[in-house]
């Protein structure tokens, strides 16, 4: 196959940036998408143009790294991550244009890579049970039904990697932090610290930029782990709980 | 041989106390000096890697009250990867009442390892992988679970209990996400400083102890000197020299090998394990292996065409003209042979031209029979999940042609040589997880990387970093310390001259090339005439690298060529020191199989009389042979015995 694609290149964060447009040839259609990335590199550092830069890392869809939105879809035509996205998804001839995650709460680094960071402290704010090492009781101790069980791990399974913000029109972290809430809100283990988890990390989703959930839904339409949509309910409901608790602060 | 290296003193681990081995640790840990908790806060502790048994220690040693600075490359510390294990992790807790014990799953990692590790270091893992479900249920690590509520746990890799405890297909991700929850929790606390995007480029040696780091900045290309009382590995695997693994793309061992060429010793490099269940390469522009669950081989029947060349459709060979290989050797183990037999055999009929799909680099794993056996319905609710996986990478139905399966490098038994307290030879310096090489001898069993880089991480460098700590606070450093400038100032030149050769050929291009000269001649099979060309042809290639590759724009941005330039340029020394290492062993063992040293039957033949001892390799300097310490292995609990699967 032939392709053309159009890249955005960015030197770095203080850049304009601007889309470039390079022709890759010889693709089969059992490359990954980010193998055909690395065909392009491989060219344009032999013709002595700097490569483009893109995260990624595991390559079997887990580590959650890898993310570009490609024709204006995060990730691109399937629901996967862009490194197990293969180039028989698309065709001999196709002009595809790749593009860096936008959010404001993203910025770009360089090329495709942005700064993530934000997630993080999301986390940092609220997103764990708090059981210092050595504090824990038999595992046995607690029975979890196995609803709940599955659920949580439902939720848990989030990779991080940023699609559902780069979905939304309004940049909103909503399902990121939903699913963490999810998965801790329903194991006994977390119920100490749902009121001020779920508190703690919208707030600090609203302090790091990210707009606010009008309930579109394209977040989870793109999620490569098929994280539902209910989560988002299940965290309103549980910051309205928290927010009238007697609890609260 | 002795033209590669010299021979040293012998070594002992000086750590482990004696006494019936079930009292070691306890023992350990009461000799080991405290540290008061207000002493704590002025001792500080660099750890590198955010793994299983980065992130888990990080947490625990902030929580217990020192000053942590944690470091990875990766943008966020939840992505290492330890993230990418599927299976699940071992603890024997018996939740089954079938018989298991700390001493079973002690007796059987010590023989799975094929009697290559230490007997007190692998009775502490089984002893202290109980503890390490109850903290991650704690932590909220949503294990599987059955309708009553409980732990659900699976048998693994060939063992007769089932003691793994597992979440769907991908425990790795779950396990790493609660260390990283609980490691984010002491970022908050302000007792760990993150570092993410930032890699290790050198280890600082001052008055013979470790005190600290000089890390790139990978966004602005900084070079940053950073100091501590002690140091902690937590790097990971060296699995990648091979080139295509099943290794994220970013694991490297640079960590340990500047640390290795400071003084560290090294141990076990040739030790690497190949998983016999991988999809195969589908062309050169390959960057990675993907593993799919060894399971598949309970239902799946492995065959090539018994004539080489046999370029048919595999529907249209007849019965007659295949050969079930495994079948056939193994009569009594058959598709169900340990991993590092099932990959050599592929290897085997590889060899003889008879392999499938593109450049003949596979076998066949059919699932016809089964199908016709249990129904589609039931194998698609067995391996569904799996078929998918297949499929989405291939393109190919594997429930109506045959999947293509080929070995990979997955996991490194080998790495810095430490001691019972998981310090290296470098006083201050202590090393955990795969890249240490403590605990699996020279083969891993299933489920079992997640339990040792979480034993190490949570329970035991916690429990003995302590002793070297209570000599601390170190003298008081800054970046006019001799040692430190010089370590920076090396970096420096080392980039630089990275950049200025400004060659004709890529970094990917040269790790391709190495990749393969390891994967011909130190990978399944290894002899000496093909060990001794390896060591050759890694120099020469070494030395092409270094006056033809070519590295684009500069440091003082994020630049990932530069980044793998350096990596690759470490793999080319490890290369050589794996070669040497699998040359001066003259036996098989493991996932280290010499043509040489066979049984009749084909079979690897251990020479406990001449080896049972582990290579720790001590760094001879740049250019010189590397000196060989020899650390005796002693068995007193379990009995000394050749494995056989016919």
């Amino acid at each position: 196959m032939n392709i053309t694609l159009r890249v955005w290149r960015q030197k770095g964060p203080d850049d304009k940036g601007r889309m470039v447009t390079y022709k890759v040839e010889d693709v089969s259609p059992d490359m990954s998408f980010l193998e055909m990335l690395d065909v392009l590199n491989e060219k344009l550092t032999l013709e002595g143009e700097e490569p483009v830069a893109f995260d990624h890392d595991c390559r079997e869809g887990i580590c959650g790294a890898c993310g570009v939105v490609i024709d204006g879809e995060a990730h691109g035509p399937e629901t996967t991550t862009t490194c197990q996205l293969h180039m028989r998804s698309f065709s001999d001839g196709d002009t595809i244009t790749v593009e860096p995650w936008r959010a404001k709460a993203f910025p770009v680094i360089k090329d495709l890579v942005v700064d993530r960071g934000s997630f993080d402290r999301i986390v940092q704010a609220g997103g764990y049970i708090s059981a210092p090492t050595g504090t824990a009781p038999d595992a046995h101790a607690m029975p979890v039904p196995k609803a709940d069980a599955d659920r949580a791990f439902d939720a848990a399974t989030c990779i991080g990697c940023g699609a559902c913000v780069a979905a939304c029109p309004n940049a909103s972290g909503m399902l990121f932090t939903a699913a963490k809430v999810t998965h801790l809100g329903m194991l006994p283990q977390g119920q100490p610290e749902r009121e001020a988890r779920v508190v703690q990390m919208v707030n600090q989703h609203d302090e790091e930029d990210f707009g606010g959930c009008t309930n579109i839904g394209e977040c989870a339409a793109v999620c490569p782990k098929g994280i539902p949509l209910d989560t988002i309910s299940q965290l309103n409901r549980d910051l309205l709980g928290a927010l009238t608790s007697s609890r609260a602060e | 041989m002795r033209d590669l290296y010299t021979e040293g003193d012998e070594i002992r681990d000086e750590k482990a106390p004696a006494g019936p081995i079930a009292e070691r640790w306890d023992k350990r840990r009461f000799s080991a000096k405290l540290v008061n908790p207000a002493n704590r806060r002025k001792l500080s502790v660099i750890i590198v890697g955010t793994g299983l048994a980065g992130a888990s220690a990080a947490a625990t040693l902030g929580e217990a009250g020192y000053q942590v600075k944690s470091f990875c490359y990766q943008d966020s510390p939840r992505r290492a990867h330890s993230i990418a294990a599927q299976g699940g992790i071992n603890a024997a807790k018996n939740y089954r009442n079938d018989g298991d014990s700390i001493y079973r799953l002690f007796y059987d990692t010590v023989k799975g390892g094929d009697f290559r590790s230490r007997e007190s270091n692998v009775y502490r893992l089984s002893q202290v992988s109980v503890e390490i479900i109850d903290q991650c249920v704690a932590q909220g690590v949503p294990f599987a679970r059955e309708y009553g509520g409980l732990l659900d746990n699976r048998s693994f890799g060939g063992v007769q209990v089932s003691r793994t405890f597992y979440a769907r297909g991908q425990t790795g991700q779950q396990l790493l996400i609660g260390a990283y929850q609980a490691l984010e929790r002491q970022v908050q606390a302000g007792t760990v400083e993150m570092n993410t995007r930032h890699e290790m480029l050198e280890l600082i040696v001052v008055d013979g102890r470790a005190r600290g780091i000089i890390a790139r900045d990978m966004v602005t290309g900084e070079i940053e000197t950073h100091f501590a009382d002690a140091v902690v590995l937590s790097t990971g695997g060296y699995g990648n020299v091979f080139y295509l693994s099943t290794n994220a793309m970013g694991c490297n061992v640079t960590a340990t090998w500047r640390a290795h060429r400071k003084g560290a010793y090294f141990a076990n490099p040739c030790y690497t394990q190949i998983h016999p269940t991988c999809i195969p390469v589908s062309g050169d522009y390959q960057s990675k292996l993907t593993l799919m669950s060894e399971s598949l081989r309970n239902d799946g029947r492995i065959w090539v065409p018994s004539r080489a060349g046999d370029s048919r459709d595999p529907r249209e060979i007849p019965e007659d003209e295949r050969d079930y290989y495994l079948e056939r050797i193994y009569p009594s183990f058959g598709n169900l042979v340990p991993r590092d037999i099932a990959s050599r055999a592929a290897k085997n009929v590889c060899d003889e031209g008879r392999g499938v799909g593109p450049g003949g680099l596979g076998v066949y794993l059919d699932f016809a029979d089964a199908i016709k056996r249990m129904g589609r319905p039931a194998v698609e609710a067995k391996y569904g999940n799996l078929f998918d996986m297949y499929q989405r990478i291939t393109g190919e139905n594997p429930y109506e042609v045959p999947m293509r399966i080929y070995p990979a490098v997955h996991y490194t038994m080998g790495g810095l040589w430490v001691d019972y307290d998981l310090q290296s030879s470098i006083p201050g310096l202590f090393v955990t997880g795969e890249a240490n090489f403590s605990d699996h001898g020279a083969n891993r069993l299933g489920a079992s990387a997640l339990m040792q880089g979480l034993a190490d991480g949570y329970f035991v460098l916690p429990n003995t970093i302590n002793d070297y700590l209570a000599g601390g606070p170190f003298e008081k450093l800054d970046e006019n310390t001799p040692e430190a400038k010089e370590a920076a100032e090396a970096v420096r030149a080392r980039i630089d001259r990275l950049l200025s050769v400004n060659g004709d050929r890529t970094v990917d291009s040269f790790h391709k090339e190495l990749g393969h000269i390891m994967w011909d001649y130190c990978g399944m099979e290894r002899n000496e005439e093909g060990l001794r060309k390896a060591v050759e042809r890694i120099r020469e290639l070494r030395e092409e690298f270094w006056q033809n590759v070519r590295v684009l724009g500069t440091n003082e941005e994020l630049n990932q060529s530069l980044e793998k330039a350096g990596r690759v340029a470490d793999f080319f020394e490890l290369a050589e020191l794996m070669c040497v290492d699998a040359l001066h062993r003259r036996e098989s063992c493991g996932g280290h199989f010499r043509s040489e040293s066979q049984t009749e039957d084909g079979e690897a033949l251990r020479h406990d009389d001449e080896f049972a001892y582990v290579a720790a390799w001590e760094f001879g300097g740049t250019g010189e042979p590397p000196v060989l310490h020899k650390e005796p292995l002693e068995y007193e609990y379990v009995e000394m015995k050749q494995r056989s699967y016919k």
